[in-house]
């Protein structure tokens, strides 16, 4: 017995709806975000994540709302994300229920946000999410500013997107992982924009750098398709913990049914 | 007088989801920082989330050290969760040296990076039941998971006050404990699914007996 690697169902919401398809014929309302979370609680998830997608503050209040309600129903710790920019936005959010936030551009925009708010509210609560695409080297060069890793034919680094992935920053994904680390972070997501929506598997290599380098919980994420997938990323990415949307959502492997598999291959877990 | 909860609200974390799970469960809680409202309850929890001395500093500055300790004095269940569980020791290596409520003796110290890999420890384990003859945990089965979130645990000086114990990395700790009518787990109970609420349930049904 020890400390399982978690199963985390990712909900992309707006105005309190799931809005990635969901496919549960057994739900009265399939796209109804609490009836969606409280069947994962049911099933299995170890946790939730909610990404608004809308993320506009003067939506800010319907978020809060799915919060309140969210922890009326559902006894396992969820993560809410997506457009908050400041202390105050976070307070609402933690106060309003969640366990944990998560924060992204504005954690790139602003560093000093993860340590206000980590010595505010505790790192536990503070998870960076970070959006890295690879950068494909062919003869290495000499620059500290970015770790190159080898891969199966030459070398890339990863390079973090901001704006929902549609903005280029310059920065080393890792090195903004060991920054965000020092300044509070208790997790970190990670999601591979290479991987992201294509079911073919998750970054292994870049979980593995991560994993192997920072002492705190990866969350991966991008990619997974299979059961086999998410036994992967465990076992080669040695990933804390793998999220998945659409795998969960449209019901092609239950959560039950993943983290059998997950425990078959060894992998301790949650049954 | 209706049976009633006392949360102890001492600004320290997420009061609101424990509030929930005893709504979930039908019963009435109030979060209060109140000495008579705690005084006067069927049975108080001592939440809490945070640093060790900033948690003690806030009890100090509500005049609520000496509420709890009569809590106890009086007979009233008293449950404390994460920091709460410890908080009830004598003493915490946080962060400095702070003195705690001293309710059970023992100390509260950090994770060792180097014995468990990695800090804070983040996620689902298991408890291993050192005595079942207590309420606490009457129908939770032996190994049952829960969610933990914390960098320190606690080290009871009697082996009878420990009541689960739970495997991180190389490190052994006490996960449930308990003495007389004082119960406290490491992990959140609220957070950690139908043994989490059966353990809420189980204290809701000490408080009435």
């Amino acid at each position: 017995m020890s400390l399982t690697r978690r199963i985390i169902p990712c909900l992309d919401v707006t105005n309190n709806r799931v809005v990635k398809g969901t496919k549960f014929l057994n739900l009265k309302d399939a796209g109804d975000a609490v009836e969606l979370a409280r069947f994962y609680d049911e099933n299995g998830a170890d946790e939730l994540i909610f990404l608004d997608i809308t993320a506009s503050s003067d939506k800010r209040k319907i978020l809060i709302d799915l919060v309140e309600k969210t922890g009326e129903q559902v006894f396992i710790p969820f993560t809410v994300g997506g457009g908050l920019r400041t202390v105050k936005d976070i307070k609402e959010i933690l106060r309003a229920g969640a366990d944990k936030i998560t924060l992204n551009t504005a954690a790139v925009q602003n560093p000093e946000l993860i340590k206000d708010s980590a010595y505010i509210f505790g790192s536990q609560c503070i998870v960076i999410a970070i959006d890295a695409k690879r950068n494909y080297v062919k003869k290495l060069y000499n620059d500290n500013s970015k770790v190159f890793v080898e891969i199966e034919d030459g070398y890339c680094w990863w390079e973090v997107y901001i704006h929902g992935g549609r903005t280029p920053t310059g920065k080393d994904a890792l090195l903004w992982g060991e920054e965000v680390t020092k300044l509070g972070s208790g997790e970190i997501m990670l999601t591979s924009m290479d991987c992201d929506g294509t079911k073919t598997g998750y970054d292994l290599e870049l979980t593995r750098v991560f994993s192997e380098r920072l002492n705190v919980p990866i969350i991966a994420s991008g990619g997974a398709g299979t059961p086999q997938h998410i036994i992967d990323v465990f076992k080669y990415g040695k990933a804390d913990a793998a999220l998945a949307a659409s795998i969960f959502h449209y019901n092609e492997y239950p959560i039950e049914v993943v983290k059998q598999e997950c425990d078959n291959a060894g992998i301790p877990m949650r049954l | 007088m209706v049976f009633n909860i006392a949360i102890i609200d001492y600004e320290m974390g997420n009061l609101k989801s424990i509030h929930k799970c005893l709504k979930h469960l039908n019963v009435t809680s109030s979060v209060t920082s109140d000495p008579k409202a705690i005084l006067n309850a069927d049975g108080v929890i001592l939440p809490g989330v945070g640093a060790f001395g900033d948690a003690m500093r806030h009890l100090d500055e509500k005049d609520l050290i000496s509420v709890i300790h009569q809590v106890v004095n009086n007979g009233t269940p008293l449950f404390g969760i994460c920091l709460g569980l410890q908080l009830l020791f004598t003493s915490s290596s946080e962060m400095g040296a702070f003195a705690g409520l001293n309710l059970i003796e023992g100390e509260v110290v950090l994770f060792d990076i180097e014995k468990v890999g990695k800090v804070p420890h983040i996620g689902w384990n298991s408890v291993k039941i050192q005595n079942y003859n207590q309420f606490i945990i009457q129908g939770i089965p032996d190994n049952s998971y829960f969610y933990f979130v914390h960098s320190y645990y606690s080290l009871p000086e009697n082996e009878e006050n420990i009541l689960g114990l739970t495997k991180y990395g190389n490190v052994n700790f006490c996960s449930i404990t308990s003495k007389d009518n004082i119960f406290a787990t490491q992990f959140h109970p609220e957070k950690s699914s139908k043994h989490g609420i059966k353990i809420y349930q189980n204290f809701i049904d000490f408080c009435k007996k």
